[in-house]
């Protein structure tokens, strides 16, 4: 097993006029390759602070971070816009998807920034991603004719394309009702299941079971970090959910 | 590098916000329309009344009797020494700097012939005005110095006269009669159009000046004279040769004033397109207000969108876009949007032009350099405004941006 993230002292502070809030106090963290590992916490505790530092969509204020084996430490603007594009998968709570842009085009996008070329036929590559997430036959939908849910498929289909080192997560059942939740998470446990390894931000304790160990974040610090002991199958637990008609955002058919 | 996904997401992202791109668009058709319809119409009238002022002859110099001062003392109203058809005979033999020099004996009067009568103005000239004015005859001939020893009854009518007296006849040879005085029509002016004034220069009737003078008004004295001189750079020096040839006849002393002012084609030329120069300045001021408006409405459009867009720049940036990718495709949106707006507001200006000219009395006269800075100003504003707020929010982190709000 090779390690996908180490990171040594994290810190993370911002500066608000005169105060200085302490995002993050020091973080220290690994995840190996195929590992599925949920961060918990209460709300402000740092796991978004936490994530977009993985993800590179910030930079720390101190500490180390290797990513994938490379040190990602005071790169220039460029060097992580192409980490974020090659290394890393990022799925948000929001979903974030292009408005009046189909969902082939949003999971095409990572691919037209691609400088490294990995990817020859971007359109296919797209097309495959989708299909892995169940949303085949929604290729040409914008995301205002598409559920919640199935916008988040959407969004985690545009986080694989690129075949990262890792998917990153935050909240991403946040917006939607527990039925479909589940659903997101058997698609994570799948894609795990295929080697992928994946770190999901979320405040239920119920879904961080669905993971293979959870990490406890209070204050800017890594209060708890331990493997589940009976993982849960969310294949197997989704028949027995009963499903929700009027379920706002999250009404998938199945 | 990709160069061409940036070009194709930035068609794209115009096609998919149909509305934003037409208020964009819009905002700098309304910017090129107008400035180059409204310089262009300015221009025209400038170039107009210049073109016409040139047709009256660029050489005619004008002779007016005024009012004379003896010793500062005005003589009053009454008392202009005027001119009488011998001051004409005096310079048009001692004069060598003039082409041809004419005495102008105006008179109002009632015309009648063939079957119907008409107002008009009658002018008693001598042969050289012709000449003089660069005017020429449709049909006929003109009188000669025969005729006006003679104080023959001929006359040249002008077109609008015809029109009115002989619609579908040739009026050479006919008889009218002018304030009851029978006069045989020999010649029509071919037809001129408006003075720069906007008089009807073909409704005239030019009669021998000595006719005119004795048979038709009655009394001593001529209106006025014209005169052209030999050539465009003589005009000068024959206004001071007709200025002191008529000093010495009406025996001014040195000192005193002149009882006469003469003026050339190149005065009254400058006093009309100095006019003109004013409509142009006017109009294009309209124009600025007009690019002015289009600029801030193109400013508003894009300000509006900078939330939304800061999003979908986080979300590019989360991906993997490089600063320099969204400033590639946010300037080749805003480089087409302002385009494609340029070239719809010339080919409006051009179409309006062309709608004025043939259809209105306006003259659009639309140059390239006023095109140029029409489309160059509004599209700096299109391209700034839609470039410098993406420039902006490139800058900032991806995670910045996504929560811009
Ligand atoms: N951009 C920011 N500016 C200032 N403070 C911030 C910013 N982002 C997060 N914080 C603060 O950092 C702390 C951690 O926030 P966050 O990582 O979002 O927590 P969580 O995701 O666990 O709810 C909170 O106190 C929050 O107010
Ligand atoms: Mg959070």
């Amino acid at each position: 097993m090779t390690t996908v993230i180490e990171t040594r002292g994290l810190k993370k502070n911002y500066r608000m006029g005169t105060v200085t809030v302490h995002a993050l106090r020091g973080i220290n963290l690994s995840v190996e390759t195929g590992e599925f590992v949920s961060i918990m916490g209460a709300s402000g505790s740092g796991k978004s602070t936490l994530m977009n530092m993985l993800g590179c969509l910030d930079t720390p204020s101190e500490g180390e971070y290797l990513l994938d084996g490379e040190n990602v430490n005071n790169l220039t603007r460029n060097q992580y816009a192409d980490i974020r594009n090659q290394k890393v998968g990022f799925v948000f709570q929001g979903f974030n998807l292009l408005a009046k842009t189909t969902a082939l085009e949003n999971v095409e996008l990572p691919l037209f920034y691609d400088r490294s070329n990995r990817v020859p036929h971007t359109r296919q590559a797209a097309m495959d991603a989708l299909e892995r997430v169940g949303l085949a036959d929604r290729v040409h939908h914008e995301p205002n004719q598409m559920s919640g849910g199935e916008q988040q498929r959407v969004a985690i289909a545009r986080a694989l394309v690129n075949n990262p080192a890792i998917i990153l997560a935050d909240e991403p059942t946040g917006n939607l009702d527990s039925h479909t939740s589940v659903e997101i998470l058997a698609l994570f446990q799948e894609l795990n299941e295929q080697g992928i390894t994946v770190v999901l931000v979320t405040h239920e304790p119920d879904l961080a079971l669905y993971t293979r160990r959870v990490i406890q974040m209070s204050d800017g610090r890594i209060v708890g970090d331990k493997s589940v002991e009976s993982r849960l199958i969310a294949r197997e637990v989704l028949p027995t959910l009963p499903t929700l008609e009027n379920g706002e955002n999250g009404e998938v058919q199945s | 590098m990709k160069w061409q996904n940036i070009f194709k997401a930035a068609f794209q992202s115009i096609l998919k916000n149909r509305m934003r791109s037409l208020l964009t668009s819009l905002g700098i058709i309304i910017g090129v329309g107008a400035v180059i319809v409204m310089v262009g119409i300015g221009q025209g009238s400038q170039y107009r009344i210049k073109k016409e002022i040139d047709a009256l002859g660029a050489n005619m110099l004008i002779i007016f009797p005024s009012h004379s001062r003896m010793g500062g003392v005005s003589r009053g109203a009454g008392s202009y020494n005027r001119f009488t058809l011998a001051d004409t005979r005096k310079l048009q033999k001692e004069s060598s700097l003039t082409a041809g020099i004419s005495a102008i004996v105006g008179s109002g009067g009632q015309i009648i012939g063939g079957d119907s009568n008409w107002n008009s103005r009658i002018y008693g000239v001598d042969p050289s005005y012709l000449e003089i004015r660069a005017w020429s005859l449709k049909s006929g001939t003109f009188f000669t110095e025969r005729d006006v020893r003679a104080k023959a009854k001929v006359t040249v009518i002008g077109q609008t006269v015809k029109e009115n007296l002989f619609p579908d006849s040739n009026p050479v040879g006919e008889r009218i009669r002018i304030n009851n005085t029978p006069f045989t029509v020999i010649g029509v002016l071919a037809e001129k159009g408006q003075d720069p004034r906007g008089m009807d220069q073909d409704d005239v009737v030019l009669a021998p000046s000595t006719t005119v003078l004795y048979r038709l008004k009655g009394g001593r004295y001529i209106s006025y004279m014209m005169a052209s001189a030999i050539s465009t750079k003589d005009i000068g020096a024959a206004q001071e040769e007709l200025t002191q040839l008529l000093r010495d006849a009406h025996k001014i002393k040195p000192g005193e004033d002149n009882d006469f002012i003469i003026r050339n084609q190149a005065e009254i030329t400058e006093a009309a397109a100095s006019a003109a120069h004013i409509l142009t300045l006017l109009l294009g001021s309209i124009a600025a207000v007009s690019l002015l408006v289009g600029g801030i409405g193109i400013m508003n459009i894009m300000l509006v969108s900078v939330t939304e867009r800061t999003r979908e720049i986080g979300i590019r940036l989360a991906v993997g876009a490089r600063e320099s990718d969204i400033l590639v495709h946010f300037l080749t949106e805003a480089v087409v949007l302002s385009l494609i707006g340029g070239i719809i507001g010339i080919s409006i200006a051009y179409g309006v032009g062309a709608i004025l000219n043939h259809f209105t009395d306006l003259t659009a006269m639309i140059q390239p350099q006023i095109v140029m800075m029409a489309f160059g100003v509004s599209g700096a504003v299109g391209i700034f405004f839609g470039f410098y707020p993406a420039k902006k929010a490139a800058r900032l982190n991806p995670i910045d941006a996504l929560r811009h709000e």
